[in-house]
């Protein structure tokens, strides 16, 4: 029997794209300046059926092109994989190879060894690999270099020619039922047990469960200790914002007996009861706070579903798998929701620390903390990660954002979010006591193992050796297979109701939809990727692209036929028995058995403390100028502001053929639009908005006009483009730092009381939403101290908007020559936490704040103008303010401004009318034989008329006769695009 | 006019057969929408049909390489049948995923003795990328393409480079029905060219003109509001989108 070893290498004449990539990049790294690379795909083949001939066929019909690349073939490690490829000449070449270790998702090697299979060979284990050829440096640097192309967490380094014999398919497991003593232990004992064995409870939490085992008389078993843990997670439960406050600020004390149900679903229901109670009005929202979506009416058949969901510490330690699995993980939620939505748009925010690449001042890779990742790495990563799920899936990727900041080092955020599409009377599900459980989609693994209970720990300079089996690549096309069932299966009505399998696994899916009900679990008969998975790691794994439905027995065989149709692996794994508790079975032997009320309603509530100061806030005066230009052109060019077109193109922004606004605009396709908007079903008019507001800078200062100003920013981003201020949907996600502390939970109270009142104000109801604790990273500084770098917090408010007629839309790009621009809405003396400020390193200031009935009344005027087609450009002023807006809206039209800022009065200073962000304004180009009907429209709302679109392509603004900006399109185009261009991500 | 019939295969991975399904049915066609399997036992079922249309997405993941598991399915087990679908007078027609299927079926007739004369492979950016571009037409015998000058549409791929053996370029100079271009025609650098084809092939035909494999997408350009620039094309009248009329030429065929 024989290892096969298959590399594919790029043609003689062919360039070699990889090798180019990492010569490129190692320009940089020590010893690595001028080496000389090449590379191959490899494909390592273990089967005892496969001879020489047949592994020469494999290579040459299946895994090479004839045209552009030339195999190898021969056993591990034999010469012909050796030899150094021609193009290195007779340079001597060290050799690397990068494995994915063992249990890793290796979605090639899947698909290659039943393509082999379809040659008419018994399907062989595959396992794929990168191989390359380094000359001209030495055995350290080849190492260095090495350690920059294999990430720990899942992939392994092999340096010099393989020398493997078999390929591993998992050892065998001997059942053997494992209790824990538990009675016994004291506090200590308790949380030492809490920590090392990855369940991350509480101390209360622990002496609850120490208590119920003993008032039972008996020890739990470890599959129900983490049973525990799983369902009591702060991932799974939310327990920190859904628990008891007391909150303490300027205004004195507030307890919540459940923070989140007191101020954001408050006002929900509030804004619902207002509605049903009002014959003019329509309650349109569907299915809040319960689901796994948020679910609002569309039209008369249909409703939408969105979600927006975070993935940030796999993320941090596997930048790509972490990205990729978080994408994964939101599409399946809206699989999820109701009877399961169609997936029709995806949208995502991603923040990071500055790589040294667009800003020199950010620490070397060499002086970064141990354990951190790269920055430039993390970028790449994600980007890529997000892109090849949400590309292979075909779901459109139509809005995001990216905000860079220092203090994500170590601990990045990725949003991800998906909307989806559900029939009216799909959109509720509901598990029927005899229902079986069934397990539709990939086989369990041992990967994902603790992802919930890890996501309640810090990070750490040891969390990618602790918690690697925490993180995972995910396999796109198994999850496309599933949605393509999931949705003939749903029409047919053959399952009552749907979950994924996310954090925890089997035990959440099954424990949550078993929870009024109860359930009987078969674990021995879960499909498993390969041999020796306790039961306990079945239950909790929590491997990627798994659904579990409850499906009436009478169903179960059509469902079965439907799925083996379309090649999906569908298992009955139990069923939900009318019993109230939870019990799990390992063949024959019961392995747990917990009341479902312990699980659900169990949990000890714990009083969190939480307060706010409000910082001493210096004043800002912003430094007096003849000329702006300049700080104009460095605004245009912050990361957080600059074009993120090397991003966007690397997303399909069009499949499903729904788009109608993309995410860039204009005459080029280079503007960037302020949201997205999709024709969800296309043989109707209507349409389906997506936009974000997120801004942490200005939490700094205060998280209540934080979020007031992120909600601000989302509905007029998605107003601007022309959707229905009336039928505008909200999603929390907040990312906070450590909320065990009073003051960083306090904050979190001050922004869930912003969405509160906006939410009332705007009449924008929250929908759903999600938090993410306890995003900190710690390392041992140089002198042993243990240092602490918590991000900023941070919200990103979603928001889904609808648009009856998409042809009514507008984009942000200058139009014609001749038409008037008016600014709509009120500039405030708030430069705090603006890029003016940050720019010229300038502290303090005012955050801006947003007057709530205001903006609903400039809202509702705007939407009214832009229906009435009145408006030929609109574009929303945020991060550095009127200028930038200008800017911008003249570099996408392709065309200049000429703007007055006289009309604005003379009681602030040309930097702030130019540079500050306050709230609720836009900027609008308007025709001339319009502008009367345009001032009717907006009649009671602040506007200003500042001058005209201009032929000559500057944007040229003056305050009076003095000349404050002046600038050529095509250098404050230059400056907008430099940052994040393509080259970052070579 | 009769109503041809189209069969829209869909693998596993296939996500644009909804909006080419769409496309097809506002030219007047019926479609159904069939997965590989069901065809892969029984070919004969092509009978049926008057058009077959592989359309775009990431067929099993695009796993090894765009197209290669699926082109290798199709080749293997349905090659004959789609040999005599096309010499019926039948339509084929590749997009995206679906041109990369259809390279390795060889109903392109882009092969010699001695092996394929192209093929479509990483674009030189080395990465996805999704643009719109600007396509001159030569469409000779090509059916789909018939009266159609200029077209802009987008593409949405990381492996569409098309690629020449060498030597062989001048012999499919005639099949190459699609290449990029500008607007003006000159400049055809990247991105005008986003994947760096040769000769700036982006579509090919067969030489009965009946089987078309192209990247862009006709099927994301049925309508005016697809079209990037549309919100500053109003006054103007958006006019037929561009891609509604490839569809529209398959059903004339059969008018």
């Amino acid at each position: 029997m024989t290892l096969w070893e298959i590399n594919v290498l790029p043609a003689d004449d062919q360039p070699d794209r990889e090798a180019e990539r990492l010569q490129a990049r190692a320009h940089d790294m020590p010893g690595g300046d001028g080496i000389k690379v090449a590379t191959a795909r490899g494909f390592l083949i273990d089967s005892p059926t496969i001879a020489e001939p047949d592994a020469v066929r494999i290579a040459a019909e299946l895994l090479s092109d004839r045209v552009v690349e030339t195999p190898a073939i021969g056993s591990v490690g034999s010469w012909p994989l050796k030899a150094t490829p021609k193009r290195l000449g007779e340079a001597p070449a060290g050799i690397l190879n990068v494995l994915p270790k063992p249990g890793v998702m290796d979605p090639v090697a899947l698909s290659t060894a039943a393509a082999i299979g379809d040659l008419g060979f018994e399907p062989p284990q595959v396992r794929t690999f990168r191989k390359y050829w380094i000359a001209g440096a030495d055995d350290a640097a080849i190492t260095a270099i090495g350690q920059t192309l294999a990430n720990d967490a899942i992939e392994q380094l092999i340096e010099g020619p393989l020398a493997i014999d078999r390929l591993d398919s998992g050892g065998d497991y001997h059942y053997e039922l494992r209790h824990v003593p538990i009675a016994e232990l004291d506090d200590e004992g308790l949380m030492r047990l809490s920590r090392e064995g990855q369940l991350y409870l509480q101390l209360a939490e622990m002496q609850t469960i120490r208590q119920f085992f003993v008032d039972a008389g008996r020890s739990p078993t470890d599959i129900e200790l983490e049973t525990l843990a799983q369902t009591w997670s702060e991932h799974c439960s939310h327990k920190t914002l859904a628990g008891r406050i007391a909150y303490r600020d300027e205004n004195g004390e507030r307890r919540f007996d459940n923070m989140l149900k007191e101020t954001i679903f408050a006002a929900t229901n509030e804004l619902r009861q207002k509605w049903q109670a009002d014959p003019e009005r329509e309650d349109w929202c569907v299915s809040v706070f319960k689901d796994n979506a948020g679910l609002v009416r569309f039209d008369e058949q249909d409703n939408v579903a969105f979600k927006v969901e975070t993935h940030n510490h796999p993320s941090a330690i596997e930048p790509y798998g972490g990205a990729n699995t978080g994408l994964g993980g939101v599409i399946r939620d809206i699989l999820g929701a109701g009877l399961g939505a169609k997936p029709v748009a995806n949208t995502d925010v991603f923040c990071f620390a500055p790589p040294r690449c667009i800003d020199e001042t950010q620490p070397t890779d060499e002086s970064l903390p141990p354990g951190v990742l790269p920055p430039r790495r993390v970028m790449q990563g994600v980007v890529e990660g997000v892109r090849d799920y949400g590309n292979r899936m075909g779901i459109p990727t139509v809005n995001g954002a990216v905000c860079f900041d220092p203090r994500y080092l170590g601990n990045p955020l990725v949003y991800c979010g998906t909307a989806g599409l559900i029939p009216h009377d799909a959109s509720f599900g509901e598990p029927q006591p005899g229902d079986l459980i069934v397990a539709v989609g990939g086989r369990t693994g041992r990967d994902g193992i603790h992802g919930a209970t890890f996501s309640s720990a810090e990070l750490t300079s040891e969390s990618e050796s602790v918690s690697g089996g925490a993180v995972q690549i995910g396999n796109a096309i198994e999850e496309k297979r599933v949605l393509d069932v999931l949705l003939q299966a749903r029409d047919e009505r053959l399952f009552t109701a749907v979950t994924d399998c996310g954090a925890g696994g089997f035990s959440s899916a099954v424990g949550e939809m078993g929870e009024e009900i109860g359930a009987e679990v078969w674990l021995d008969r879960a499909p498993l990727k390969y041999h020796g998975l306790s039961y306990t790691e079945i239950w909790i794994s929590e491997a990627q692209e798994r659904m579990v439905f409850a499906v009436d027995p009478d169903k179960w065989p059509r469902l079965e036929a439907l799925c083996n149709s379309e090649g999906v692996e569908a298992t009955v794994l139990g069923r939900f028995e009318p019993t109230g508790r939870l019990v799990l079975k390992y063949g024959d032997n019961t392995v747990g058995d917990l009341p479902m009320t312990l699980l659900h309603d169990g949990r000890p509530p714990v009083v969190r403390e939480a307060s706010f100061t409000p910082p001493a806030q210096p004043s800002l005066t912003p430094p007096a100028r003849d000329d702006y230009t300049d700080d104009l052109l460095r605004i245009l060019a912050a990361p957080n502001v600059a074009s993120k077109e090397a991003i966007i193109r690397q997303y399909d922004h069009e499949v499903q053929g729904g788009s109608v606004v993309k995410p860039l605009v204009g005459v080029a396709s280079d503007g960037p639009g302020d949201a997205a908007v999709v024709r969800p079903k296309l043989t109707s008019r209507r349409g389906i908005v997506l936009s974000c507001g997120i801004n942490p800078r200005y939490g700094d200062l205060d998280p209540y006009h934080m979020a007031a100003s992120a909600i601000d920013e989302a509905v007029r981003n998605a107003v601007a483009v022309g959707a229905d201020p009336a039928r505008i949907g909200l999603l929390d996600n907040f990312c906070w730092g450590d909320c065990e502390r009073s003051e960083t939970l306090g904050g979190l109270v001050r922004a869930a009381l912003a969405c509160h009142d906006l939410a009332l104000e705007l009449e924008a109801p929250f929908i759903s939403g999600k938090d993410s604790l306890n995003n900190e990273f710690s390392y041992a500084a140089e002198d042993g101290e243990k240092q602490t770098i918590a991000i900023p917090p941070t919200l990103l408010i979603s928001a889904i908007g609808q648009v009856d007629d998409v042809s009514a839309c507008v984009t942000m790009d200058l139009k014609r020559p001749g038409n008037v621009l008016y600014l709509v809405g009120e500039t405030k003396d708030e430069l705090g936490g603006s890029h003016f400020a940050l720019v010229n390193n300038l502290s303090g200031g005012r955050a801006p704040t947003v007057d709530g009935p205001r903006a609903k009344a400039t809202f509702a005027a705007m939407h009214h103008a832009i229906t009435g087609g009145l408006i030929a450009a609109c574009h929303d002023l945020s991060e550095g303010g009127l200028a930038a807006a200008a800017a911008e809206m003249a570099f996408a039209g392709g065309l200049g401004t000429t703007i007055d800022l006289a009309s604005l009065g003379d009681e602030l200073p040309a930097a702030t009318l130019l540079f500050s962000e306050s709230n609720t304004r836009f900027l609008c180009e308007v025709a001339p034989e319009n502008a009367e009907a345009f001032e009717a429209a907006l009649s009671g709302i602040a506007i200003a008329r500042l001058g005209e679109v201009a032929a000559a392509t500057r944007v040229a603004i003056t305050l009076g006769d003095a000349a404050v900006i002046d600038a050529d399109v095509a250098e404050l185009r230059d400056a907008w695009k430099g940052t994040l261009a393509v080259g970052v991500f070579g | 006019m009769p109503q041809p019939r189209v069969l829209i295969l869909r693998a596993p991975g296939t996500n644009c057969n909804e909006e080419t399904a769409h496309a097809f049915t506002l030219a007047g066609a019926v479609c159904e929408q069939v997965h590989v399997l069901r065809l892969l036992e029984s070919p004969a079922m092509l009978d049926d049909y008057q058009v077959f249309c592989l359309p775009g997405g990431f067929s099993y993941g695009d796993d090894i390489a765009a197209g290669r598991i699926l082109g290798g399915q199709v080749r293997r087990q349905l090659g004959d049948a789609m040999q005599r679908f096309r010499d019926a007078g039948k339509l084929v027609l590749g997009v995206c995923n679906g041109f990369q299927v259809l390279m390795a079926t060889g109903l392109l007739g882009l092969e010699d003795p001695s092996g394929p004369l192209a093929t479509l492979t990483r674009n030189d950016s080395g990465r996805f990328e999704a643009r719109w571009v600007r396509l001159s037409v030569a469409a000779g015998e090509c059916v789909f393409l018939r009266g159609i000058e200029q077209m802009e549409l987008p593409v949405a791929h990381a492996e569409g480079k098309f690629v020449c053996r060498e030597g062989s370029l001048p012999t499919l100079g005639a099949q190459a029905v699609l290449r990029y271009t500008t607007e003006g025609g000159g400049g055809t650098a990247y991105p005008a060219n986003p994947n760096g084809s040769a000769d700036h092939i982006a579509g090919v035909c067969d030489p009965t003109g009946r089987v078309l494999g192209l990247m862009p997408h006709p099927e994301r350009f049925v309508d005016p509001t697809q079209h990037p620039q549309w919100t500053r094309r109003r006054e103007g009248g958006n006019g037929v989108a561009d891609g509604l009329k490839v569809f529209q030429n398959a059903v004339a065929h059969f008018g």
